[in-house]
């Protein structure tokens, strides 16, 4: 099997939900999580419309097109109107052999871009993050290289940006990628003397209205690239996760589903529904948490208002004065709940 | 979510069905709404693949848009539903009856009453889900600013003749479905989830087939079985059983199916272009038919069992009986249809792309208004929305223990009787709050005096809170109250903490009187606001 390298989306996914190990350390692993829900019998929905692939390459290759001139004409005017218009900006080659080898040409690229007073656009540039003790590889869509040395992410959507607004969520998730590239090119610009800055506002570059004219905006991810930082230094070391294995653990698809399933069983998991929208084993995981019969699965906030209580049936027990200690606020406010809502049901009158 | 809620829930759970979440319906529901299933083309700006619609639930029109690039198949689409949506929302119009409403005199300054039309009913439109209110709110922003070959006869590409207007109309239903409580457009995930818990999260409630699976699961089936297939179960080409509500369709849809099937009308479409003689070309029509049907029986495919879904689901509904304040805030509802036919028979431009900071403003303050008398009509007409309010301390209810005639300072003595209340609620009481109680459907205010202590477990019935309280209104002019105005013992009344009718906030200054802190006044613009830039290659 071949590994399967982190991307920015995996790593900002794996920072909205850090305390899940089972997927700090199959992604950390590079196992497939596609091919093992398969394998698993609860295989992932996520897939790409074939549509939706060649609009969004179209679009990328149009705001690119020219060498980068309306690309960078819009980070101009966004991002550094003080700054020389971009005439002409150097568009170095990027292409080298293999992942590390197109990381070098990159550093290599933006040291030499660094520093020369003029614009330079990197497409496709390719950058190394180390998360919780593996390597990550991360292609961000561009990165500019300012006259003053100064170095912007691009990140370019295919969702619309309607009278100058897009849907918030969906901004929302692309910052929050922008944001693990800001991290992956701070580590870049800390190995250069001086170290360049890398802006803190990146550039997202969005179809306007209708039409298939790029339309952009900066957005601030400072916020985004600190919850990200953070999540990251405290993800738990891989190899900290692995020693609770027992030995011989293994996660190839071709196993018989039983082993398959007590292998992945063998590390915890924290599921709660927002894993649907991000994590490809996650209806493997609803289906242990739902048998299990935890509240979580229910969403998050339940668990806060619960407390202690964390399965369906010790909670109903609760509720329905079988089980638990009175004195417990949570129980005595389950069993208040209760008996109002078996009184409003009841038609008592009100 | 409220802790009634979540039990709900946890109870949909162990049971295997869902829990009721309402006793009634807090939505108005029309005789003939108007169901709307439409399908976009993924990575499209709302590009239309195709719509079931119709006020018929056994014979629903389908428009298909073979092509969803090619812009003259998008306006044929747009044309026809135009076709279906614009007569509906006609009729609704042409009925109207004579109401009163108050407006300011331009010349006086007062507020006096003037009779103005107001339409019977309004029509309603019923979208599967959220993400179909969305798309009607996309569409209308596509469509309004539109210019016909009338408007503009030298423009490429002029849209037909009625679609700016539909447009408009969209714009508005989606507008107003933003405002709490309305139902002019509502989405069928989020009425289904209003009146029942299911036992997954909300999250997940927003699949219609699984929301539906839990609510009504077929034939002795488990709730959570029944969902798992609807939003998992594929055939042995790969397809969903259940395809999605969409709009967006399944990626494996697209890939699989459709994508062919546009390949294929494509090629019949070249080759019908190439042909040479009426011969060939006859037989090559045949092909460009034969693909349009396929493409035509794969959007039917993939929105007829929604469509059946959404009529379910308004039968489920209208079992339940009607809330008392339902017919209030559709009345509202019917306010703002007259309100926007008035705009358009008067020829005002369609609606702007951004809000001037006063209308903005002002759809904000309507916005948390209804808020609020949504989360007060809804209480008042829901015991079980009740017990959440008094769940939070917001209400309680119990059994008038003693009534002690009293009388106020002023000259001329006012009944202010004392009522105390036993209560098990632990409502957040402090001096001189006010509580209401509904009287007749009017609420009637009462003071919080004291808790009377030393009363609990006396042996009369139950411990509880003994809460004392001056009623300070709704009795009458004469020093005696009213029969009937006053609670008397061993009745069971229910006070709640917040008010019954929401006051209006402060009023806004006209548009043209912005202050320049919020921008000045709006610049009037020259004639109609632009069209939006028609690029090669743009969709929709």
């Amino acid at each position: 099997m071949q590994p399967k390298p982190l991307d920015a989306r995996a790593l900002a996914a794996l920072a909205a939900n850090p305390g899940c190990r089972r997927r700090a350390l199959l992604d950390g692993a590079g196992v497939d999580k596609t091919a093992l829900a398969d394998a698993l019998g609860a295989p992932s929905a996520f897939g790409q419309s074939q549509f939706a692939l060649v609009r969004g390459n179209s679009f990328e290759a149009r705001v690119k097109a020219d060498g980068g001139a309306e690309l960078l004409r819009l980070v101009h005017e966004r991002l550094d109107p003080a700054a020389a218009p971009p005439g002409s900006a150097a568009v170095p080659d990027l292409s080298a052999v293999g992942p590390e080898g197109r990381t070098a040409r990159t550093a290599l690229a933006l040291r030499e871009a660094t520093g020369t007073g003029t614009w330079a656009l990197l497409d496709h540039p390719m950058l190394a993050l180390d998360v919780a003790g593996s390597v990550a590889f991360l292609e961000p869509d561009a990165v500019v290289v300012h006259p003053d040395g100064s170095w912007t992410v691009v990140e370019i959507k295919s969702f619309p940006m309607l009278d100058g607004s897009a849907d918030a969520a969906k901004v929302g998730a692309a910052a929050r990628q922008a944001a693990v590239y800001v991290l992956a090119l701070e580590r870049v610009a800390a190995q250069l003397d001086p170290a360049p800055e890398v802006r803190h506002r990146v550039l997202l570059v969005c179809p306007k209205d209708f039409s298939n004219l790029p339309a952009a905006s900066a957005v601030d991810v400072r916020k985004q690239r600190a919850v990200t930082r953070r999540q990251l230094e405290r993800l738990t070391r891989i190899e900290e996760i692995a020693d609770t294995l027992p030995e011989g653990t293994c996660f190839a698809p071709d196993l018989p589903p039983e082993e398959l399933t007590a292998a992945v069983e063998a590390i915890p998991a924290t599921y709660a529904p927002e894993c649907l929208a991000a994590c490809e084993l996650a209806f493997h995981c609803r289906a242990r948490s739902r048998g299990e019969g935890a509240v979580t699965s229910l969403g998050r906030s339940l668990r806060a208002e619960l407390g202690g209580l964390t399965t369906v049936d010790e909670v109903l027990a609760a509720a329905h004065g079988r089980a638990g200690d009175p004195d417990d606020p949570a129980v005595a406010a389950l069993r208040r709940a209760s008996a109002l809502r078996a009184e409003a049901l009841g038609g008592a009158p009100c | 979510m409220s802790l009634i809620t979540t039990l709900a829930r946890l109870e949909a759970v162990s049971s295997g069905r869902a829990q009721p979440a309402a006793t009634v319906r807090h939505r108005h529901l029309s005789e003939h709404p108007l169901v709307f299933v439409p399908l976009t083309t993924a990575g499209e700006a709302g590009a239309p693949l195709g719509a079931l619609v119709g006020t018929d639930r056994d014979a629903p029109r389908l428009l298909v848009v073979p092509q969803p690039r090619d812009r003259d198949q998008r306006f044929a689409f747009l044309a026809e539903l135009a076709d279906v949506v614009l007569p509906y929302i006609d009729a609704y119009g042409e009925s109207v009856e004579t109401a009163e409403r108050s407006e300011t005199d331009p010349e006086t300054g007062k507020r006096v009453k003037v009779e103005v039309d107001l339409c019977t009913d309004a029509p309603q439109l019923i979208v599967p889900s959220r993400a179909g209110l969305d798309l009607v709110r996309l569409l209308g922003r596509s469509m309004r600013f539109r210019r016909t070959a009338e408007q503009e006869p030298e423009a490429p590409h002029p849209a037909p003749p009625r679609v700016p207007l539909l447009g408009r109309w969209l714009t508005h239903f989606g507008e107003r479905a933003r405002v709490p409580g309305s139902a002019l457009l509502l989405a069928c995930t989020d009425l289904l989830s209003r009146h029942w818990a299911t036992g997954q999260s909300s999250l997940e409630d927003q699949h219609l087939g699984a929301l539906l699976a839990w609510i009504d699961p077929p034939g002795g089936e488990s709730g959570a079985e029944a969902a798992h297939r609807a939003e998992r179960a594929r055939d042995e080409r790969g397809q969903l059983l259940w395809p999605p509500a969409g709009p967006a369709t399944d990626p494996a849809f697209d890939n699989k199916l459709l994508a062919p099937a546009i390949e294929r009308y494509d090629r019949a479409r070249t080759a019908l272009a190439a042909a040479e003689d009426g011969v060939e070309a006859d037989d090559r029509s045949g092909e460009v038919t034969a693909a349009e049907r396929r493409i035509r029986d794969l959007v039917e495919g993939c929105t007829r069992p929604t469509w059946d879904a959404v009529w379910r689901s308004l039968d489920l509904l209208r079992a339940l009986p009607e809330g008392a304040h339902v017919e209030d805030r559709w009345t509202r509802d019917r306010w703002s249809f007259t309100g926007h036919r008035d705009r358009v028979l008067a020829g005002e431009p369609p609606q702007p792309r951004r809000d001037d900071a006063v209308t903005a403003a002002g759809k904000l303050a309507t916005r948390e208004r209804e808020q609020a008398r949504l989360d007060a009509q809804e209480a008042l007409d829901d015991p079980l929305v009740m017990a959440g309010r008094r769940l939070a301390g917001e209400a309680f209810a119990g059994e008038v223990t003693d009534v002690v005639m009293a009388y106020g300072e002023g000259r001329r003595p006012s009944p202010r009787p004392l009522v105390t209340v036993r209560t098990d609620d632990r409502p957040h009481l402090d001096e001189r709050v006010k509580v209401y109680r509904s009287l007749g459907g009017k609420p009637q205010a009462a003071e919080f005096v004291r808790y009377e202590d030393g009363e609990a477990g006396d042996g009369t019935g139950g411990g509880g809170a003994l809460v004392v309280l001056r009623v300070v209104d709704k009795m009458g002019r004469g020093k005696e109250p009213e029969e009937g105005s006053v609670p008397e013992k061993g009745d069971r009344v229910c006070f709640t903490l917040f008010e019954h009718e929401q006051r209006g906030g402060a009023k806004l200054p006209d548009p043209e009187r912005t202050p320049w802190t919020h921008g000045g006044p709006p610049v009037a613009a020259e004639g109609p606001p632009a069209a939006d830039p028609v690029t090669e290659e743009d969709l929709l």
